[in-house]
């Protein structure tokens, strides 16, 4: 089944659904379909269950993380100079809303197709970062979205047990997330060596004596 | 991963607790592990006991965790690949092709016929090894001190010596390449893997008659831990565990990756799901791969072992993203690669099967008895270096 067969019959079937095809120029042709979060879990029972697909099993769930970016672009601009009017370059920047992206991998283990690959984004990185748990669907994404929770930081409505699974409980930020800086806590190093001597200093300077 | 509290603890608040004070009916919180020995690595299970009873289980990992995926996006493509061997440790030639196969993908590269023989060789071997040394661990885990684990490893050390003969390396291989693999086989190793698998069949016969109706295994494995066909497939489980809950799903069938359209074998499915179920399928997939090794020892071709054309060095596939997956001997193992054009993929994302089979692990263990646990965990077959990665 193509993506565009599949976009057709959702949005025949779940009213107010949105999809989007999103094209991969690769090789692999392995396109996707970017579902609106509100109709996520709808959608995601509709593949698992709608006869022609029965996408019962879905292998891979992962994060993608997209930081904004400061897009820089020439626009030609009409102005007064020395009161003639004239076409001017200018480079106008824009900053983008950067946002996180789950991906889901599925594939049908009784029609032996697939892969059909969903995609969801949050609004940003900071605030609104959550997206409805396909856990309910698939017991398999519950491993997989608690580490994008860990790593990512999406945070997953109605998952049953949202709980970091790689990194330690008292640990705060995302290490997988594109900006993420190394904390400054050497504590944790194993051997004291150079570089962490070295910071170990400047903690040191920061918070006081020990 | 959660930080570790006491060893062993006694519910105070457990509505099972009220109103009795001979201990009957008292729930007992204990953390197995990390450092049991058969939790096969470092993994924990927080375990809540109503006197030998499992109540329930969660499992807890991450003490292995390096974030591989976060070095993988500051390493080149190829870079990686020594990476992927300290996965599954004890697969690491399947590993290699299981990310080979996703570059390859991802930027649309053909292998020459004679490298997709080395990898089928190698791979199949590798399963060999995986399921032996599985079998062996799991009577280990049973009390079967030593015997059927040392059998195994004799059979495993051969493959490994051929394997150092082929890459150089016991375990941590690092020999498939994008297009291809690193080097031809040596002179005389088909010769000698030809004797090897001569062998197989005797051995496979031994590890059967030693164990398959041995009184004690059956008693602990038939009936415990039954895994039913709706919630493996639900719960994402693969591989052996899968099938022998009778679901007929082998990716080497389904996308007949490679050349394994070629081969004649058969998938072996389970009935009950039960742990007997998860160790026979096991023997039966060995001679199934003794199989697949046999037709591919035989019609192995001369010829190139690298596409000429793909670069080893500055090599930059176009923007795009590839999700390539194999049967990896423990279940489904995936990469899934997005590039944007530069020299270090943008995101690397390895799907392990371990991890995807722990989820039912809880399920498999609530109502058994707590050294039923032990079994149960023994036969879904995890390495915390690929749980964790």
């Amino acid at each position: 089944m193509t993506p565009e067969n599949i976009k057709s019959e959702v949005e025949a079937s779940i009213p107010g659904c949105q999809l989007e095809i999103v094209s991969n120029p690769s090789p692999s042709g392995q396109h996707s379909l970017r579902i609106d979060p509100a109709h996520a879990v709808a959608i995601a029972t509709f593949l698992r269950d709608a006869e022609p697909l029965r996408l019962d099993y879905c292998s891979n769930v992962t994060g993608v993380d997209w930081p904004g970016k400061e897009i820089s672009e020439k626009v030609k601009v009409k102005k007064l100079v020395d009161g003639v009017e004239q076409e001017v370059e200018e480079i106008r920047k824009t900053q983008t809303i950067g946002h996180l992206e789950v991906v889901y991998h599925l594939f049908s283990m009784e029609k032996k197709h697939g892969p059909v690959i969903l995609r969801m984004r949050t609004e940003d990185r900071a605030e609104r970062v959550h997206l409805p748990s396909l856990t309910p669907v698939w017991r398999s994404a519950e491993f997989q979205e608690r580490e994008i929770f860990d790593l990512y930081g999406v945070i997953f409505d109605g998952h049953p047990d949202l709980r970091r699974i790689l990194m330690w409980d008292g640990f705060e930020d995302h290490p997988m997330r594109r900006d993420y800086v190394e904390p400054d806590d050497f504590e944790y190093e194993p051997t004291a060596h150079d570089e962490v001597l070295e910071r170990a200093r400047q903690h040191r300077t920061v918070m006081g004596p020990l | 991963m959660s930080t570790a509290t006491e060893p062993v603890r006694i519910l105070p608040q457990s509505p099972a607790n009220s109103g009795s004070d001979s201990g009957e009916g008292q729930l007992l919180e204990v953390s197995m592990g990390p450092q049991h020995p058969s939790t096969h690595g470092v993994f924990r299970m927080d375990v809540v006991l109503d006197g030998e009873r499992v109540v329930r289980l969660k499992p807890v990992f991450g003490y292995l965790h390096r974030n591989h995926e976060k070095i993988a996006e500051h390493e080149t493509y190829l870079g990686s690949m020594p990476y992927t061997d300290r996965l599954d440790y004890i697969c690491s030639l399947t590993n290699n092709w299981a990310y080979a196969l996703a570059v390859e993908k991802l930027a649309g590269i053909q292998v020459p016929e004679r490298a997709e023989y080395i990898r089928i060789i190698t791979a199949e071997m590798t399963r060999f090894l995986n399921h032996a040394a599985l079998i062996g661990f799991l009577t280990q885990d049973m009390g079967a001190s030593g015997t059927p684990l040392m059998y195994a490893f004799r059979e495993r050390e051969t493959i490994l010596d051929l394997f150092e003969s082929l890459t150089g390396a016991r375990m941590m291989c690092n020999y498939m390449r994008f297009g291809g693999c690193r080097v031809d086989l040596p002179a005389g190793w088909l010769d000698q893997a030809k004797k090897f698998a001569a062998t197989l069949p005797r051995f496979l016969e031994e590890f059967e008659r030693l164990l398959a109706t041995n009184e004690i295994l059956m008693a602990r494995t038939q009936g415990v831990g039954v895994l039913s066909k709706e919630f493996a497939v639900n719960a994402g489980v693969t591989g052996p565990v899968l099938r022998a809950s009778g679901v007929n799903y082998d990716v080497r069938k389904v996308d007949k990756y490679g050349i394994y359209d070629r081969f004649a074998f058969k998938v072996p499915l389970g009935e009950h799901g039960d742990t007997y179920d998860r160790y026979m399928i096991r023997l039966l997939e060995m001679r199934e791969s003794l199989k697949i090794l046999n037709q591919a020892l035989r019609d192995i071709p001369e010829g190139p072992i690298v596409d000429p054309k793909t670069k080893i060095r500055g090599f930059k596939p176009k923007p795009g993203e590839a999700y390539g997956r194999i049967e990896a001997p423990k279940g489904e193992l995936g990469f899934y690669l997005i590039s944007d054009g530069t020299a270090n993929p943008y995101r690397y994302r390895v799907r392990s099967s371990c991890m995807m089979n722990l989820t039912v692990l809880e399920d498999l263990c609530i109502g058994h008895n707590v050294a039923d646990v032990v079994v149960i965990l023994g036969s879904i077959d995890i390495v915390m270096g690929e749980v964790d990665r």
